[in-house]
């Protein structure tokens, strides 16, 4: 074996060590390096009121309403479970019934007790005359229709 | 074939006929691509006008791990087979992409405050191109922390690959994990979920990053291969001003 095929032994299995050391760090750690958890898995991992956490989803169409004290109430789902949030604040420009949000916040009592709310957006881009002639037509996507 | 264009004399006469078309291909690019970016473009429907952040943000963002791919390239290059010039053009890319990354985090913090409502947040995707951005400093950094060039070389290059990790971490983050950033809209299984009209000044731009990175790339080389030079020129002054030194001290003594 030549010195050069020695070292680019070396430095493939180098990098491929490297890498599996990394998925498999990654995988430990992916509790928390998830950003917010789904109203599934919120359900399902039922927190502590006094864990300070991320949930996130879509809000449900017909969902806002406007209580007393500008407090604003919505339902995010992921389309198979729901959490109602309620949240005294300014909402991003892009918070829409139908689009992702990420709140930040307490549980209580089954009510989600947001201090932030933050508006997530899709990968899809299209002139508003696109998305109304895909509205028209029926070819929406599913997901942004809601329940 | 790799060593064909080891010989940096053959490289330089290379550059010469590359560069000026690299030149005129980031200017004809750029030009083409603000216009369809700012004007014959439309307004998304979501995001209204901001959407034409997009088209700094993303071509920075693809040209971040573009660089740091090419520089990884070099750096393996440089440690295996020892070719002379991929050292110089990881040493050379190393800046490039790390203000290209400067740019995609700043241009994504202006574009997170009015989309999400807030400049930064830690979720998967900017906390890996940060980290990326600290990785180009950390390459510059102990490149330049040797005395012996070549000891920095080597140093540097072994942190490249290792931080190499980072950019399939930064592409998928996306799809793995819950992240505030949207998933991939042109680079993804089923085709680009971007209208026609609003791809056009994305990869017209993208095109013009690309060849901006060739044609200063091509400069940055030419700096470093007269920079070796003067080393070396300089490292035979010394040599020969010891020798001459010890002859005449022969004489004396």
């Amino acid at each position: 074996m030549k010195r050069k095929h020695k070292r680019l032994t070396f430095v493939m299995i180098g990098l491929l060590l490297l890498g599996s050391s990394a998925a498999l760090i990654l995988t430990a750690f992916e509790d928390n390096i998830v950003f917010f958890y789904s109203p599934t898995e919120l359900v399902d991992k039922k927190p502590d009121p006094a864990q300070r956490l991320r949930i996130g989803g879509l809000v449900m169409a017909g969902s806002v309403e406007k209580l007393a004290g500008a407090v604003v109430a919505f339902t995010i789902t992921d389309t198979a479970k729901t959490v109602t949030v309620q949240y005294k604040g300014i909402l991003p420009d892009l918070f829409r019934e139908g689009q992702g949000v990420v709140a930040e916040g307490h549980l209580k009592g089954g009510v989600f007790q947001a201090d932030e709310v933050l508006a997530k957006h899709d990968e899809n881009y299209m002139p508003p005359e696109v998305a109304e002639a895909l509205k028209q037509s029926g070819q929406w996507k599913p997901k942004e229709t809601t329940q | 074939m790799i060593h064909r264009f080891a010989n940096p004399t053959r490289f330089v006469r290379l550059a010469d006929v590359i560069q000026p078309w690299a030149a005129g291909m980031t200017f004809l690019f750029f030009v083409t691509g603000l216009y369809f970016g700012l004007f014959a473009s439309p307004a998304d429907y979501q995001q209204g006008e901001t959407v034409r952040i997009m088209y700094i943000h993303v071509p920075a963002a693809w040209m971040a791990l573009f660089c740091y791919t090419a520089m990884a390239a070099a750096c393996g290059t440089a440690l295996i087979w020892k070719h002379p010039l991929a050292d110089l053009a990881a040493r050379a890319t190393a800046p490039i992409g790390a203000c290209f990354t400067l740019l995609a985090l700043v241009t994504g913090s202006l574009w997170g405050q009015p989309m999400w409502g807030t400049w930064w947040v830690w979720d998967a995707r900017l906390t890996s191109v940060l980290i990326l951005f600290f990785l180009y400093l950390g390459y510059m950094a102990l490149n330049n922390a040797f005395d012996d060039a070549e000891r920095g070389f080597k140093a540097s290059a072994i942190l490249a690959l290792v931080g190499f990790v980072n950019v399939p971490i930064i592409k998928f983050s996306v799809d793995w994990w819950n992240t505030l950033h949207q998933p991939a809209s042109v680079l993804k299984a089923g085709g680009p979920a971007i209208h026609a009209s609003m791809l056009t000044p994305l990869i017209l731009m993208a095109l013009a990053f690309k060849a901006y990175y060739l044609w200063v790339l091509l400069i940055r080389m030419r700096g470093e291969i007269n920079a070796m030079k003067v080393r070396a020129l300089r490292m035979r002054q010394v040599q020969q001003a010891d020798m001459a030194d010890k002859v005449a001290a022969g004489k004396v003594g």
